[in-house]
């Protein structure tokens, strides 16, 4: 066995290098995924799930973390046990054959029990939350507030129904309001497509010819980022949403001042009177809907108050002038596969309707 | 009959080694080890494509709102990723040790049904090309690997994109059907006199529960296909959920009914290589044989009762999610038995760090971070958080390529002086192993951040704004070194086929039968069927026992123990005879056919033919239908033809 001699050197190289990259992996892990969980992470990730400011995403939240400190000890306790035996049986040379070790029933029962109930820490409260995060909706409180969601492709609808019968209907920005239940009853009319807010907790498909619910309640007042989360064609990954959290009375009045016709522009500026007669007039009339106004399809997103959207095209740019301008002039160029064609408008054109659309206040 | 005909005296001079070559040869095979060979090196070819894939989309997301593809390109580049690793290389890359180790390793000197065998191989090919004939036409399948209805169905997915995955995965799921019924014949029946089940070597085992999971869950996906196929080509409604009431969640149940087996196809037969990767290199037995047998027959059991995990966004209510949680969570333990046992079989060994022996190492510690994000999403509200995001994303990557693929290079390392005669270089496949380790986890650890931080999967592009662009630009320089990584491993396997240093019968020192036979092994196998009368013969038999049968350490055979393909000169070929043809011997072999082409070609061409019925008339593909036609014919005439064939 002389060859066994030449063997000596590298083995003990690599065990080492595995040893101190797999440590480094797995202890760098826990730290860096909570770090900064504060505003400041927030504004960095503002997608982010480690932030729950709901009951719905805290409960969730803890489940996570549990999770993921028992797996993460598992995981270094095993790597760590793998590392060490790497580097204490490498191969020495002139060192007498291994004992042929079959196997110990006791050590194999042993590490089937421990797995069994580190599990069974983890499965009693994930099964405590499946029931807490899920409630009936028939038994949800008096002043739950509920909106209709409506998966579009590639933006969402929000519908609102109001008391008197009318229904406000928004799109790619939903409102709530804060310290009340808030029930979203999910559908789709087309494909499949999933809501997610991470903020506010986890997601959840529409689906077509059936209904899902959603319930939570917003804790903080501000603007929060969701996405689509299941595959629904070419721009899926371009509808996205703003989740707007209302505190006080303000989800009342947003509402009300919601609910009212589109503002009616003044005579005197005469881009955006001529902005409303090509809109209402023309090719737009076809799809879209504006309270107030003749235009009343629903194929494509409401327009009422457009001029007080924070964002545009499926929430995917700020809702400014320039913005605006691009998105008019080539609507698949900002959005592949965008329902809305490129409808050849000329700068003049985009200029008045842009001055209309922005005035809808 | 062949057999009467000559009997060899056992110590006959050598003789012409007979040994059919060139093209035909190949194409009419139906020798075990050469099919084999083709899966081995066709998968390995779909394994670079898939790669290129991935590389494209890792540079369509190096930027935020970037445009070096398109969405629909990019939508066609992450589901062909998928359905090329899945179907074209990770599967039949098992299926290529299947073919040619497995035989071997139960002492047989071919599969039950050879010509079956070689028709399986026929069909992988064509149902392969043509489900990549998608990107030649722009209408590559583009909604995902998992084709959720209902943006399957024809008012959401005009083109012909759909139809290359509906009928290119028939094509592809009888191929798999059809090899695994094989193999369950083959270990069931022709194992090696004295190899009872429990002294079969655990890859053996192994083969045995991905077979049977393959029928069984290929059989739904067969049925889920065919329904799409229906409702696209003839107009039926289960999944359509426009003009009719369908569910789309039937399509989901069905899938996944199929494609939670499918993760455990990948990676049962990856325990099975590891199981003899580390005993051999560490000089021990497996460590608890019987649990390992019996926590991959478990492992497979339970994979059946878990599949709705993939769906609890869905809103299947709680009673249905609480069960899909547990349920699991128990696949966790069998798991862990055999992460423990691996662990054990390390345990005062003696270890050498060979490249197969790395890969297998780097196995267990990147199957265990792939295991433990697994158990995360295990609890379902826990999982809606992550479910759809790149922590998934991350998962199933730590899953296929810390566990699938790395298993599956540690496979090749170590028996490719077993297919081949000759050795890997060993810096070269260092330099792979430390590329493909490092660049790994560059590439999929800093998904599990970036999805928990919010970036969906599937995702074209995204914002400046939503703060995934650094993990995004880890990631995609991860990708490249595994690249480069590949192309070295790459030069190694065909430099290595010219010029590797030659191995010998038994390089490692292994204990399964089949290092007991030259490399590469003669057409017939063994000179002798051996008799079998421990789990590790090379290892344990006793050579007084019974003569003829393989024994001893392998240094008996050669002049010395080789390891890391350091020194590997003086090797002695104790199996001269072996050089003599199969017939000499008086051993009947299966004669070669050309029937198992006809007939994979017959069955493709129907499906060929009823795609471009599609075509629009403007197009040169137009009227091609009759290919169905003749499909029809060649497939009925070729069938025919095959059961008359004499042979046998």
């Amino acid at each position: 066995m002389k060859s066994r001699a030449t063997l000596a050197g590298p083995p003990r190289d690599a065990a080492a290098a595995l040893a101190r990259l797999a440590r480094g992996a797995s202890m760098a892990a826990v730290p860096l995924l909570l770090a900064g969980c504060g505003e400041d992470h927030v504004r960095k990730y503002p997608q982010t799930v480690f932030h729950p400011t709901t009951e719905y995403a805290r409960i969730t939240d803890r489940l996570f973390m549990l999770s993921l400190y028992l797996g993460v000890a598992v995981g270094i306790a095993v790597l760590a046990v793998l590392v060490y035996f790497l580097w204490k049986f490498r191969y020495q040379p002139g060192a007498p054959e291994p004992r042929q070790i079959h196997g110990n029933t006791r050590l194999e029962v042993a590490w089937t029990l421990i797995p069994a109930i580190i599990l069974a820490v983890i499965a009693i409260p994930t099964v405590k939350a499946i029931f807490e995060t899920q409630p009936d909706p028939s038994t949800l409180p008096p002043n739950t507030v509920t909106i209709e969601v409506i998966g579009k492709q590639w933006w969402w609808e929000f519908r609102y129904p109001q008391p008197n019968g009318d229904t406000v209907v928004t799109a790619n920005e939903i409102h709530v309001p804060v310290d009340r239940t808030v029930h979203l009853v999910l559908k789709s009319d087309n494909v499949l497509h999933s809501f997610w807010v991470p903020q506010m907790g986890g997601k959840r498909d529409l689906i077509p010819n059936r209904i899902n619910h959603l319930v939570f309640k917003p804790e903080e007042a501000g603007v929060y980022f969701g996405q689509c989360a299941e595959f629904c064609g070419s721009s899926h990954s371009l509808m996205r949403m703003r989740m707007v959290a209302h505190s006080g009375n303000g989800y009342e009045q947003w509402l009300a001042n919601e609910a009212r016709p589109a503002v009616e522009p003044v005579a005197s500026d005469s881009a955006v009177q001529l902005g409303k007669q090509l809109v209402t007039t023309g090719a737009c009339a076809g799809c879209h809907y504006i309270e107030g106004t003749a235009m009343n399809a629903h194929v494509g997103p409401a327009l009422t108050h457009f001029g007080r959207r924070r964002t545009l095209a499926g929430g995917i740019v700020e809702n400014d002038a320039e913005n605006l301008r691009r998105w008019l002039a080539d609507p698949p160029a900002v959005k592949p596969g965008s329902k809305m064609p490129n409808l050849n408008l000329t700068d003049q054109q985009i200029t008045y309707i842009s001055a209309y659309l922005q005035s809808l206040q | 009959m062949a057999s009467t005909a000559t009997v060899a005296a056992p110590h006959a001079p050598a003789v012409a080694h007979y040994e059919p070559t060139g093209l035909w040869s190949w194409i009419t095979t139906v020798d075990h080890k050469r099919i084999g060979i083709l899966y081995g090196v066709t998968a390995f070819l779909w394994f670079l494509v898939a790669g290129v894939e991935a590389l494209m989309i890792r540079v369509q997301l190096f930027v935020p709102n970037n445009h070096f593809v398109t969405a629909e390109t990019y939508n066609s580049l992450f589901t062909m990723h998928a359905l090329t690793m899945i179907f074209g290389a990770l599967m039949p890359l098992t299926a290529a040790f299947f073919n040619f180790i497995v035989p071997l390793q139960i002492g047989a000197r071919d599969v039950a049904f050879p010509r079956l065998n070689a028709l399986s191989y026929w069909l992988f090919l064509f149902g392969s090309l043509f489900l990549n004939f998608g990107w030649v036409l722009k209408a590559a399948p583009d909604s995902g690997w998992f084709a959720y209805a209902p943006i399957t169905t024809l008012p959401y997915s005009p083109g012909m994109h759909m139809d290359f995955y509906v009928l290119g995965l028939q094509v592809l799921g009888l191929s798999s059907i059809i090899a695994s019924l094989n193999f369950i014949i083959t270990i069931i029946n022709l194992r090696a006199p004295g190899m009872r089940l429990m002294r079969m070597p655990i890859f053996t085992w192994m083969t045995l529960i991905t077979s049977v999971l393959i029928v069984t869950a290929m059989a739904v996906f067969t049925i889920a296909v065919t329904e799409l196929m229906f409702d696209r080509l003839f107009g039926t409604n289960f999944y359509n959920t426009v003009s009719a009431g369908a569910d789309p969640l039937l399509w989901q149940h069905l899938f996944w009914m199929f494609g939670h087996p499918e993760v455990y196809i990948l990676i049962i037969p990856i325990m099975g290589m590891i199981s003899e990767v580390l005993p051999t290199f560490s000089r021990k037995p497996l460590f608890g044989y019987n649990v390992m047998v019996f926590s991959g027959v478990l492992i497979g059991w339970l994979g059946w009762g878990v599949w709705s995990h993939h769906m609890f966004a869905t809103g299947m209510g709680p009673i249905a999610d609480s069960f899909f949680s547990l349920s699991t969570m128990l696949i966790a333990i069998p798991t862990g038995i055999k992460i423990f046992n691996w662990l054990g079989t390390l345990y005062g060994g003696s270890i050498r760090f060979t490249t197969a022996m790395l890969f297998a190492v780097a196995f267990i510690a990147m199957f265990t971070i792939g295991g433990i994000s697994g158990v995360m999403h295990a609890s379902a509200p826990s999982d809606l958080q992550q479910s759809d995001t790149y922590f998934i994303v991350a998962h199933i990557h730590y899953v296929f390529f810390g566990g699938t693929v790395l298993g599956l290079w540690a496979a090749l390392y170590y028996w490719y002086p077993k297919v081949f005669g000759r050795l890997l270089d060993e810096k070269l496949g260092q330099f792979h192993f430390w590329s493909t380790f490092v660049g790994m986890n560059l590439t999929f650890f800093p998904m599990h951040f970036v999805g928990m931080f919010g970036m969906p999967r599937r995702t074209w592009t995204y914002g400046p704004e939503q703060g995934f662009t650094a993990y995004n630009q880890a990631e995609t320089v991860g990708a490249f070194i595994i690249a480069l990584g590949t192309l070295v491993f790459a030069i190694n396997l065909f430099t290595a086929w010219k010029r590797g240093r030659i191995a010998g019968p038994n390089p490692w020192g292994a204990a399964t039968l089949e290092w007991s036979i030259p490399s590469p092994p003669p057409a017939y196998n063994f000179r002798e069927i051996p008799v079998v009368h421990s789990r590790m013969p090379l290892w344990e038999d006793d050579p007084t026992k019974e003569a003829g049968i393989p024994h001893g350490r392998v240094e008996e055979e050669t002049e010395q123990v080789t390891i890391a393909g350091t020194q590997v000169a003086a090797v002695r070929d104790v199996h001269d005879e072996n050089k003599m043809s199969a017939h000499d011997l008086g051993i009947h072999l299966p004669p070669p056919s050309f029937w198992p082409i006809v007939l994979a070609a017959g069955i493709s061409a129907i499906f060929i033919g009823l795609i471009f019925r599609q075509v629009p008339a403007t197009s040169a593909w137009h009227n091609a239908w009759y290919l169905m036609f003749a499909g029809i014919a060649t497939t009925v005439v070729s069938i025919y033809a095959w059961a008359f064939e004499p042979g046998h």
